[in-house]
């Protein structure tokens, strides 16, 4: 009987060792171990056995149990990490292959600017006003002290809707500069983005319809330091903090002094070069403190108040953030390049 | 503007600072500089040259190799193919590696195996032109018979071994020059050999030279040119009026830089003057601002005439009819005027101004205007009629040619100087042909007057002709300066010997100009300025300009029409004090209320949602075409084809403001259509206008959210469910969706109005197939309008915390058969109604047609949620719902468990 379990034992163990799945291993568990497995079967024999002997086949019987049970288990956690590795080989993917799309819309990219242009201004504490495109003369032209006989004025350039120009669709964002004074009163601190429409051919440069953002700041004490503190903050939050500017005399009907902005060229640091035309700088807006007249139009004495207004060309902004050559593809809205942004 | 820097230093010494400098400085100071033209950037190394020997070109028939001084110890041989020139002429030589106006490199070169060693030059390769800048230098050709080429060389008309003697026509004969000679290099003495004898002619034609063939004409001892043989050009393919420019230019030798020569040799600066400043657009007023910029002395010149006696007041009469639009008017008078050009320093000048010079008189009002900013005109007094010149408006009918040689239909309201009987200028724009300069005119009047700017600038927009004279004017000019300008222009009269200035001016001033005054408040201007500038900085700086300061009192200059207030003061001390120098400040006019308003927000969160639903933003114009309302199928009565129109558009494509924003989106979808993209999905938040008729003539401008769509993943469901994710996203609940059959924009079965409550939010669907069609699109099209200001009152409360369910739901699946007609919104609906209070969710899950449906009736499959928040919900308890669901669902829908 002895030789018996020893046989057992090394039929079973090679047994399991050779197993190479779950259901072989269990084939050989129900062989050796089973109700009609071979060890069991050798156990029944024991009642034939002397007294004397009993006790150690008994003792050598529950080892070679064991000894086969042990190597089962080891066998199947070899095995079972072996199918494991199979089952992950199966499943490897081509990481290569595009994902699934989640597709998500883009902001055009002239309102990306503006956002972030109402962002700056937003933490510098100004408001933002919403206004009429639809406005009359008068809030377009003559409260902001432009002479009756002004160019702009002109039916060549500007689109009215009445017979007697007494009403037109807005030429600038200035209109707002007299509607937040009279709605509002002051102090005030607030920007105006919105469209504007002159009488211009569509081309590479214009458009009958465009962006303007109008900021106006009026309080008592409100000076052109004030002015030049406030832009060239602004400007070198949107251009970056290491931007020049220099501010020049200009004219304009609503404010005096009037100036415009200018910074240097990034391209060629000031040197002139074919983005500057030369010039060294690049103009980016226009500003200046707002006319005693026009403060006295919106019944706010120029003596006790005074403030400045300034004019941001937004499309300029944006095309030349994102180096866009053409003004048509602003208002094309060919998906191609709205997905670019 | 134009500025050459040369006439500037008349004025102001500025001393040598460079052009790159002086603009920058300029700039800052509020004279914004353009550009600045280096001129004789452009002609480099051409030099003045006498040629001291001509000799023909050994192997060619019309070439002459010329040795030419050019100041230097050997003469440089140059090859030419002119005919025009002679020995002893001086001309402009490029010399090998020069540079020529456009560009033009020359170098030297063999021609025909000749050395040339650079290029004789004309006019125009100089950049010139003989009517305008050297009339000297027009060129004769005389016909010279050995050039003759026959246009059919079957029948010559004049043999081709014809020899002195032979006839030509009439009495003109084939004669040889023997020999040719010229005091003054203008006419030229020739001596022929007319087969017969010898016969002395002079000729002003350059291209005779000793050994040519003329025909001369033995009647009128005169040799002939292509004009009088009638020839045509081809027939003398080189005896061109063209050719190489003689100099005869006063101290001029051999070796000048012909830069020098043509006044060439300045830097011209072009000026961008804002409306405000016109007294900027004249030397005189630039020079005044380089004074102060650079803290140098204006020199000033006031003009000396000599006179010749007379009196112009006996000669002539001046009246003004309407004082407004003519406040002064001052004129003088100069006879026996010699027209002619005028010297090269002036047509230097105004050419390097960009004016072209005419005639002396023509060129000395130009001059003036240019350096005084005052524009003038000169009449031919022979042609004012009865010595008496009227500024009045036109009369009814009246027209007039002006100096471009258009005529002219003149209006009531158009200001217009006048003799006895007819017009002869439009005030300020320009001259008439009755009264122009010509050659013979011999008395002349200058007019120096000054007009309404506006009423100038209104005459020369209607008569479609904006000229330098109109430009300045329509500005508002200083009336002090006519007399000085006219003054000016007489000076300059006498200096040129252009005629005599007959004594007096008239100067009648219509409308006396007050000056103005302001008050000199230096703590306003710092306060303005948030500067701490001296007032005896503002006092110099003032000054400088031309201001005039008794005690606080500040007197405006005449020429400074724009100033009046203390903020003008403010901005011309800032010019000098300089923009940049002013500190940098910040946190005026802080005010309560911050941060994006309402509104704001849900704009912003409104776009970002569309974003999320993969729709990109587009911008779209606010004006449309009436026709786009056709397009888009919209009844003939709609209310809105009630469109705001724009009377004076670019066209008919952007005449109205739309009232909808349906017809932008779709022609954008069709745009990409076109562009063969595939999968396409914008959104825009924009405006329609629609008329308040509260009298202000304004407009509502309501805000539109449309979506639009078209491609492969694109149904109605999937527009849909972007618009209920917008619609969630701003927290509106409540959402009903009904069919909408009515609006002829949609397809009629796929289309939806959107209601919250009893605000109805707008409209979703199909785009109708027709509407598809109308803008060339055969796929189907979606679009949703949103009106933005119902979205916004729609906008539900912040939500607040629902404590988490502690017991577990019970879920059951129902179907059940109804009539087709039945929606799956009233299904649910229904369910709602019938469960007891367990009902927690409705889902959807299938819709089922066929197989063991009977006929119009359909099976629907909704998953129903259930759960008490108190206890574990018993089956029993679930099924009692279920079943009062399914009873009602049976008796108010019909729709029974399958």
């Amino acid at each position: 009987m002895k030789e018996q379990l020893e046989a057992i034992r090394k039929q079973a163990l090679e047994a399991v060792a050779d197993t190479q799945t779950g259901a072989d291993l269990e084939a050989v568990r129900v062989q050796y171990l089973g109700k009609k497995g071979e060890l069991t079967a050798v156990l029944k024999q024991m009642g034939k056995l002397s007294p004397e002997e009993r006790p150690v086949m008994g003792q050598l019987a529950n080892e070679v149990r064991a000894a086969v049970e042990a190597a089962i288990e080891a066998q199947s956690a070899v095995l079972a990490e072996k199918a494991l590795a199979a089952k992950l080989e199966a499943e490897t993917v081509d990481v290569t292959i595009p994902g699934k799309e989640v597709e998500i819309g883009h902001k055009h990219p002239m309102y990306t600017a503006l956002d972030e242009f109402k962002e700056i201004f937003i933490n510098m504490g100004f408001e933002i006003f919403d206004g009429p495109e639809i406005e009359q003369e008068d809030y377009n032209f003559t409260k902001l002290n432009t002479p009756a006989d002004h160019p702009a004025r002109e039916w060549s350039d500007t689109f009215y809707l009445t017979e007697d120009s007494s009403v037109l669709l807005r030429t600038q964002t200035s209109p707002m500069q007299i509607r937040a004074m009279e709605e509002h009163g002051v102090p005030i601190r607030m920007i105006s983005p919105g469209r504007v429409y002159r009488k211009d051919e569509v081309d590479a440069t214009h458009s009958p319809m465009f962006h303007q953002i109008e900021g106006l700041v009026v309080d008592k004490g409100v000076t052109m330091a004030d002015l030049k503190g406030t832009l060239n903050a602004v400007i070198r939050e949107i251009y970056g903090s290491g931007t020049k500017t220099r501010f020049r005399p200009h004219h304009f009907p609503f404010t005096e002094p009037s100036c415009e902005v200018d910074i240097q060229c990034h391209k060629c640091g000031g040197k002139g070069c074919p983005t500057c035309k030369g010039e060294g700088w690049i103009e980016v807006l226009g500003a200046g403190m707002v006319h005693p007249k026009v403060l006295r139009n919106c019944g706010i004495d120029p003596d006790v108040y005074s403030g400045f207004a300034f004019g941001f060309g937004l499309e300029r902004m944006a095309m030349g953030r994102f180096k866009i050559s053409d003004l048509r593809l602003i208002f094309e809205n060919d998906i191609r390049f709205l997905e670019q942004f | 503007m134009k500025l050459s820097r040369k006439w500037l230093n008349e004025f102001v010494d500025i001393g040598a600072v460079s052009d790159r400098a002086f603009a920058e400085a300029m700039t800052l100071s509020g004279s914004k500089v353009e550009v600045t033209e280096v001129l004789n950037e452009s002609l480099k190394n051409v030099v003045a040259g006498r040629i001291v020997k001509m000799e023909k070109h050994p192997d060619s028939d019309h070439m002459w190799v010329c040795q030419l001084d050019v100041g230097e110890d050997a003469p440089v041989q140059i090859v030419t193919g002119a005919w025009n020139i002679h020995e002893g002429n001086l001309v402009p030589v490029a010399r090998h590696n020069s540079l020529l106006p456009g560009g033009v490199k020359i170098t030297k070169g063999k021609l025909r195996g000749i050395l040339s060693n650079g290029m004789l030059c004309s006019l125009k390769e100089l950049g010139l032109t003989a009517e305008h800048d050297y009339p000297y230098a027009t060129i004769k050709a005389a016909a010279l018979l050995n050039d003759y080429k026959p246009l059919d060389p079957e029948k010559p008309s004049i043999p081709a071994d014809v020899q002195p003697g032979h006839k030509i026509y009439g009495k003109v004969v084939a004669a040889r020059v023997t020999a040719v000679s010229s005091d003054d290099g203008i006419l030229w003495a020739c001596a022929l050999d007319t087969g017969s004898g010898m016969a002395a002619a002079s000729t002003d034609c350059a291209n005779v030279h000793e050994g040519d063939l003329v025909a001369y004409d033995t009647g009128k001892n005169h040799i002939c040119t292509l004009e009088d043989l009638r020839a045509d050009q081809k027939e003398f393919p080189h005896c061109i009026p063209d050719g190489i420019w003689v100099l005869h230019e006063e101290g001029v030798k051999p070796g000048d830089d012909m830069a020098a020569v043509i006044g060439a040799d300045d830097h011209v600066v072009e000026f961008e003057i804002t409306p405000n400043r016109p007294d900027c657009l004249s030397v005189i007023g630039l020079a005044r601002e380089a004074a102060v910029t650079f803290g140098k002395d204006l020199k000033l010149h006031t003009p000396e005439i000599q006179g010749c006696g007379g009196n112009i007041s006996e000669l002539v009469d001046i009246e003004i009819e309407d004082a407004d639009l003519c406040p002064r008017y001052t004129a003088r008078l100069v006879k026996n005027v010699k027209i002619q050009p005028s010297p090269a320093w002036m047509r230097e000048r105004l050419r390097n101004s960009g004016v072209r010079p005419i005639n002396n008189i023509v060129d000395i009002t130009n001059y003036v205007m240019l350096e005084y900013g005052q524009p003038m005109h000169a009449f031919d007094f022979s042609c004012v009629e009865g010595g008496k010149i009227i500024v009045r408006t036109a009369r009814e009918g009246e027209t007039i040619q002006t100096l471009d040689g258009n005529e002219r239909k003149l209006t009531t309201n158009m200001l217009c100087i006048c003799d006895e009987h007819k017009p002869v200028c439009v005030a300020g724009v320009m001259g008439g042909a009755n009264s122009e300069i010509i050659g013979d005119t011999a008395m002349v009047l200058f007019e120096s007057a000054n007009f309404n700017g506006a009423s100038v600038r209104r005459t020369a927009t209607a008569l479609n002709m904006r000229t330098e004279a109109s430009a300045r004017y329509e500005k508002g000019l200083d009336p002090m300066n006519t007399m000085k300008a006219v003054q000016r222009a007489c000076e300059l009269v006498e200096l040129l010997g252009a005629g005599e200035v007959v004594d007096g001016v008239m100067d009648v001033i219509a409308k006396d100009a007050w000056p103005v005054t302001v008050k000199l408040e230096p703590e306003k201007v710092n306060g303005l300025l948030g500067t701490d500038v001296p007032e005896s900085e503002m006092r110099r700086i003032l000054t400088d300009l031309g201001f005039e300061l008794e005690g606080d009192d500040i007197l405006v200059p005449s020429w400074r029409g724009d100033v009046e207030h203390y903020s003008d003061i403010a901005e011309e001390v800032a010019r000098f004090y300089g923009y940049n120098n002013i500190p940098d400040t910040l946190n005026a006019g802080m005010n309560q209320r911050r941060g994006f308003s309402p509104v704001q927000k849900a704009e912003n969160l409104l776009g970002a949602l569309c974003r999320s639903a993969g729709y990109n933003e587009i911008i779209t114009y606010s004006f449309i075409s009436p026709t786009y309302y056709d397009k888009i199928d919209l009844p003939k009565d709609s209310p809105l084809r009630d469109s705001l129109k724009i009377l004076n558009p670019l066209g008919e494509d952007t005449s109205i403001m739309r009232t909808t924003t349906l017809p932008s989106m779709l022609e954008i979808l069709a745009r990409n259509y076109n562009f063969r993209n595939k999968s396409v999905k914008l959104y825009e938040l924009g405006r329609t206008y629609f008329a308040k008729n509260d009298g202000s003539g304004m407009a509502n401008e309501p805000k539109v959210l449309s979506l639009g769509a078209f491609g492969p993943d694109m149904d109605f469901f999937a527009l849909k469910g972007a618009v209920e994710t917008v619609l969630e996203g701003l927290r509106i609940s409540g959402v009903r969706y009904e069919a909408e059959k009515e609006n002829p924009s949609y397809h009629p079965g796929r289309c939806a109005k959107v209601w919250c409550g009893d605000t109805l939010l707008g409209v979703l669907g199909q785009i109708h197939p027709h509407v598809a069609a109308n803008y060339g699109v055969d796929c189907e099209l979606y679009a949703a309008e949103l009106r933005f200001d119902a979205l916004y009152e729609s906008i539900g409360p912040e939500p607040v915390y629902q404590p988490l369910p502690k017991f577990p739901a019970v879920t059951r699946d129902i179907a059940v058969v109804c009539d087709q007609a039945v929606t799956v919104g009233a299904l649910e609906a229904c369910i709602r109604k019938g469960a007891k209070g367990l009902l927690k969710d409705v889902a959807l899950f299938d819709i089922y047609t066929g197989t063991g449906i009977p006929a119009g009736k359909k099976s629907v499959a909704f998953n129903l949620t259930l759960r008490a928040d108190d206890r574990n919900l018993t089956a029993q308890e679930a099924d009692e719902d279920v079943k009062s669901i399914l009873d009602l669902l049976k008796t108010e829908l019909d729709a029974v468990l399958r």
